[in-house]
């Protein structure tokens, strides 16, 4: 059995070069941005480092198995591989093609140099198992660079959230910018509801003079925010509805059932006079100190 | 089985709620704060439920059911000390309390209470005259 599979390795030697360019060839047919593929530099330095790699790490004849330690720096080069890949844009397919299409040379190969039909199978049968090994690793990382990608701008989405802004004593500003989908109505409303904890705020202004868009999601959303505000004891205003908006939503039938105001000017000035306050002109005030 | 207590505090009354809610317990409950309002001529009910972690439909539909009666009886119902993640929940649920009033604290329920009582007062008076 030993002998037979370092046949593969003892071909692939002997037929480096010729494997290495029908595999380039190959891989340029089976994508569709292959014609770039072919020229560009990346492609054949890596293809080439993947077969000596391939050669180095089944020098111990271990072709079940890619988890164990001979194949750890294989592993790396098809992690780095994949992650290249994945920064440049390209689909799972694309990247696993890289592995699968070393399939059809290399099996070429094994026709053209094994004798028997039974010998052939077995080296096919050994060769495209490890192939579909590496391949499912090369998707498995392609998959967890994606992933990790997608973390880290869930993450930024994250610290770009809205901030809760205290305007004067008990009244809470949230100005709004973006679009609002479930993940961030729930950000909002928890830090809204923190700071109302916080601050024993009974007034929370809403502004949404940057939500682009209202449809009867946001509105859902705002609704809801809303209410955990109530809830909480504290009233919400809802500021910054554009012209346009003001349109939609009678348009679209949403009942917001909030004192809504046109800009956060107007919301700060009802929020103070429900809290007992006013601002005055000190020009105003002037006579009344003199005398 | 254990018992909530009703403490009287001027012409208010304050529930603290801080044992899980079961149906018996909720009708005792409401059994024993009828009889209160009624007994101490009651004009405002605070429940406090900031010891709540959770809070279900069936505590929502109790305390609407709480300040309904209490509307009948006369007395203002004020629901204090929600949590965040409780006010969240129950929004998720669908359950907003409509009809029952809401205050981040003690203090500020019974300041509610008292401007309530207060406008009452005034537009029956406005009325009489």
């Amino acid at each position: 059995m030993a002998e037979k599979q370092s046949l593969i390795l003892t071909l692939i030697d002997r037929h480096q070069a010729a494997l290495l360019d029908d595999w380039l060839d190959c891989m340029a047919r089976s994508s569709p941005s292959g014609a770039t593929l072919r020229r560009d530099g990346e492609t054949p330095e890596q293809a080439k480092r993947f077969l000596e790699q391939l050669r180095r790490s089944a020098r111990n004849q271990q072709f079940e198995d890619i988890k164990t330690t001979d194949w750890a720096l294989m592993r790396e080069l098809l992690e780095e591989i994949s992650r290249t890949r994945v920064l440049q844009g390209f689909t799972p397919t694309e990247t696993a093609t890289f592995v699968f299409s070393l399939k059809e040379p290399l099996f070429q190969l094994l026709r053209r140099e094994v004798g028997s039909a039974d010998e052939l199978a077995d080296e096919i049968w050994t060769a495209t198992r490890l192939l579909d090994l590496l391949g499912l690793y090369t998707i498995e990382c392609h998959a967890k660079t994606r992933e990790e990608l997608i973390g880290r701008q869930q993450q930024e989405l994250l610290e770009l959230s809205t901030p809760v802004v205290e305007l004067w004593e008990g009244i809470l500003a949230l100005p709004l910018i973006g679009t609002l989908d479930s993940a961030r109505t729930q950000i909002v409303m928890e830090s809204l509801l923190e700071r109302i904890v916080e601050s024993g705020a009974e007034i929370a202004i809403i502004d949404i003079t940057g939500v682009p868009t209202v449809d009867t999601l946001v509105a859902q959303h705002l609704i809801k925010t809303i209410s955990a505000a109530r809830l909480m004891g504290a009233d919400c205003i809802l500021s910054g509805i554009r012209p346009q908006i003001a349109q939609t939503i009678v348009h679209l039938g949403l009942e917001l059932n909030v004192v809504s105001k046109a800009t956060m000017a107007d919301a700060l000035a009802l929020a103070l006079r429900r809290s007992g306050k006013a601002i005055q002109n000190r020009a105003a005030q002037k006579p009344q100190q003199d005398g | 089985m254990a018992e909530i207590p009703i403490l009287k505090i001027g012409d208010c009354l304050l529930v603290s709620i801080q044992v899980d809610m079961h149906d018996r317990l909720a009708m005792a409950l409401q059994d024993d704060l009828t009889q209160r309002i009624v007994q101490d001529r009651a004009r405002g009910v605070m429940i406090d439920i900031s010891a709540l972690e959770i809070v279900d439909s069936f505590i929502g539909r109790m305390l609407n059911n709480i300040a309904a009666m209490s509307r009948v009886l006369d007395a203002v119902t004020v629901v204090v000390g929600m949590r965040p993640a409780v006010a969240i929940t129950l929004v998720e649920l669908g359950l907003t309390l409509s009809g029952v009033r809401t205050a981040l604290n003690v203090d500020k329920g019974l300041a509610m209470i008292r401007t309530i009582i207060d406008r009452g007062e005034q537009e029956d008076d406005r009325r009489g005259g």
